[in-house]
């Protein structure tokens, strides 16, 4: 009764088609305007498919149910396992449609501004809907293998992406760093899958979820592999592709980096949706995770406790405005990733899960709308540092108001949207665990110090000496910032807990006052804080510095994680594997295929005389042999 | 009656004496007589053995009679090409014969 969301996924497919194929003929900004079109067409039924499913159609006697759309057989293995393609609609699902197709549209809208006159303005939009196809894939991915299959297609269009300014050095890097990252990543997401499916003989989520997960535990029951049981190193298998899609510690290494790409693809892939998909994929999978493996779970919850403080440092000490937004991002989506690891199933129990999909539906628009205000800020003085910028708020009102409202969202001021989401996940933590609840606290109080310095940096502060006045950005721009604005004020009035659910049914939260408080706490401090060292230029921040000298080099070098990586990969991996691996593939496989085919010249040049041409000799061979054979025949 | 052996002397003598003509004469038109002498030797053959293994049958005298048939055909080809090759080259050498191409 819901086939029409298949063209939601099937629009952007086309569009991607139509556009690689025959935008390279289209004038000016029609490739730009037809994937804008084709984006709000996807939006608008996306709307209309969560209009219907949360008033109607998905809502059963007391929770969500779900809906599986459509389906078709894809690929037959046995009776049991095959790989179908289909739509699966269930709240967190159609939530993500939701904010996937709002978030690429505002980004579609604002590239018009943003890309004019790029060379490959059309490949930028043909690439643009190749991402919302496989991002819409991959949400509404009714099986594990599906999932997959789009995860790469993300992978790539990502990549595409990253590498849009494919004449700078620094972007080819850049990508090809965060496709080798994520395709290590997604090693360990395909051993998960194999190994899980292995097992339970099946894709499918809802099988795999069903009944507490008890497909899982019975059938990987006693299975066990160096002190683990099978199912936690599936589980932890799985989390890897999350981690590394998510920019999990010590996996993030490839997120700041992506930032080379143009700021629209950072917004909506490395900031709203891509780098959620390992949230969502963990989210998916969540009664598994919870009922037969709880220990993936905690660890789930302290690595991403540990990312998001590291992240959150880390952002503190960079100058590049992108590079704080990325890290903020890394730090963020660890948040979530915390409530996701304390929350628990059913009811209220379930709350944990129910703030990391609020807080990933308010961190979507906030964070969107701060790296499009980054670009709007970007393309005014035309330089990523921060000490290039200042005293920008005169020359650009609109994108100064608007990233204000995103600090503030993000910061967790009420009555702004990731005060709501944030409250929930602290609330969460709190009854769950208080060291978590403690650390989330200080991440909070950080977060909103590191976005403030960034405002205060930015648009207030000293006028720098700039080579031409700053103006504000063209109208197609300021429209989706305009928008985000509006949505990051809004959302976080959304009765979330009656649409999302750990267990589908319909919660009714309320905000507790007191950690409500001591959020806003955190958050004000940090604000004061920031106000009070990047105010007015000034030098406290420089002695702070230079007191902690050490900390402050070795965070503004992101603890040196690049470095233990490179020296991982180029003096452990390349030399004690690669290299062996190079020879044996140059001096036996390549050696043998080039031996046979020089033995073949030879020969052939041994016996090619004998083809002389001369007819007499030929008859000469043809009589001896004839005779010599007869004779053969005749004796034995 | 002459005994059958003779026939198969002399039939085998022709053969033999057309293989060495065909592998070492050098003008064409001899080669051409050392292959019609080996059509011949093998058509005796076919005669003497009807004769001899079943009288009351005739198919040896007919396959005889298209073989003659066949290499007079043939030799008519043969002596065509050569005269083209003579055009050609002005000399009917089978030494110097041995590309398709000229």
């Amino acid at each position: 009764m819901m086939e029409y969301t298949l063209l939601i996924v099937v629009i952007p497919l086309l569009m991607f088609l139509l556009l690689a194929s025959c935008g390279r003929g289209m004038r000016g900004q029609l490739a730009g305007w037809l994937g804008s079109l084709g984006m709000s067409a996807a939006a608008l039924l996306s709307y209309t498919a969560a209009w219907h499913y949360f008033t109607g159609v998905g809502k059963g006697e007391e929770s969500y149910q779900q809906i599986l759309a459509c389906s078709v057989e894809w690929l037959r293995f046995t009776d049991k396992l095959h790989i179908d393609l289909g739509i699966l609609l269930d709240p967190i699902s159609v939530m993500m449609l939701v904010v996937i197709t709002t978030v690429s549209l505002m980004v579609h809208i604002y590239s018009l501004g943003y890309m004019k006159g790029e060379k490959g303005f059309q490949r930028y939009y043909a690439f643009l809907s190749l991402f919302s196809f496989s991002m819409l894939g991959l949400v509404v991915a009714p099986n594990i293998f599906q999932m997959y299959i789009f995860w790469e297609l993300v992978g790539v269009s990502s990549y595409l992406l990253i590498g849009f300014y494919y004449t700078k050095p620094a972007a080819v890097a850049a990508s090809k760093k965060a496709f080798i990252v994520t395709r290590f990543a997604d090693l360990g997401f395909l051993a998960g899958i194999l190994l899980l499916s292995y097992y339970t003989g099946t894709f499918d989520f809802a099988a795999l979820t069903a009944g507490e997960g008890a497909l899982v535990a019975g059938s990987m029951a006693g299975v066990s592999f160096m002190g683990l049981s099978a199912a936690s190193w599936a589980m932890a298998l799985i989390f890897m592709g999350g981690a590394g899609k998510s920019a999990m510690f010590p996996l993030h290494i490839w997120l700041p980096d992506a930032m080379e790409g143009p700021t629209p693809v950072s917004a909506l892939i490395h900031a709203a949706t891509m780098v959620v998909a390992g949230v969502y994929l963990v989210a998916r999978l969540f009664p598994v995770y919870f009922f037969v493996t709880p220990g993936v779970l905690q660890l789930i919850a302290y690595l991403g406790a540990f990312t998001a403080l590291f992240a959150a440092v880390v952002a503190i000490t960079q100058t590049d405005i992108k590079r704080v937004l990325a890290f903020s991002t890394i730090s963020q989506i660890a948040y979530m990733m915390v409530a996701l690891g304390v929350s628990g199933y059913s009811g209220h129990e379930g709350l944990g899960y129910m703030a990391t999909m609020f807080h990933l539906f308010t961190h979507a628009f906030f964070k969107a709308l701060l790296f499009l205000g980054a670009g709007s800020v970007i393309h005014a003085v035309h330089s990523n540092e921060m000490s290039c910028m200042g005293g920008l708020r005169h020359f650009l009102p609109v994108t100064h108001i608007t990233f204000l409202i995103a600090c503030l969202a993000i910061a967790g001021i009420p009555p702004f949207s990731g005060f709501f989401s944030k409250d929930e996940i602290l609330a969460a933590a709190f009854h769950h665990d208080q060291f978590l609840f403690f650390l989330l606290w200080v991440i909070a109080g950080l977060t909103a110090f590191y976005m403030f310095r960034l405002y205060y940096r930015i648009f207030r502060g000293e006028e720098r000496p700039y080579e031409h006045t700053p103006h504000e950005s063209p109208v197609s721009m300021l429209v989706p910032l305009g928008i985000l604005a509006l949505l990051s004020c809004v959302t976080g009035f959304i009765p979330f807990g009656k649409f999302v659910s750990s267990d589908g049914s319909m919660l009714v939260i309320h905000p507790e006052g007191m950690i409500a408080l001591a959020g806003v706490v955190a958050a004000l401090a940090g604000i004061g804080c920031a106000r009070f060292l990047y105010r007015k230029a000034n030098d406290r921040p420089a002695q702070i510095a230079t007191r902690l000298h050490g900390v402050y080099t070795a965070a503004y070098h992101k603890f040196y994680l690049d470095q233990v990586w490179l020296f991982i990969t180029k003096k452990i991996i390349f030399r004690c594997i690669a290299t062996p691996v190079a020879w044996f593939d140059k001096h036996v496989i390549d050696a043998s295929f080039d031996g046979l085919g020089r033995g073949t010249v030879k020969l052939a040049g041994a016996i090619k005389g004998l083809q002389s041409g001369k007819v007499q000799f030929y008859a000469f061979v043809f009589i001896v042999s004839t005779l010599l054979l007869t004779l053969w025949a005749f004796f034995y | 009656m002459i005994p059958m052996e003779h026939y198969l002397i002399v039939s085998s003598v022709m053969f033999f004496v057309g293989i060495f003509g065909f592998i070492t004469r050098k003008n064409l038109l001899a080669v051409l007589i050392s292959i019609e002498l080996i059509l011949n030797s093998v058509e005796i053959n076919f005669s003497v053995f009807n004769r001899y293994l079943y009288p009351e049958h005739l198919e040896g005298m007919f396959f005889s009679l298209f073989g003659i048939a066949i290499s007079a055909a043939e030799t008519a080809v043969a002596i065509a090409i050569i005269i083209n090759i003579y055009r050609i080259r002005e000399n009917i050498d089978i030494r110097h014969i041995d590309k398709m191409k000229n």
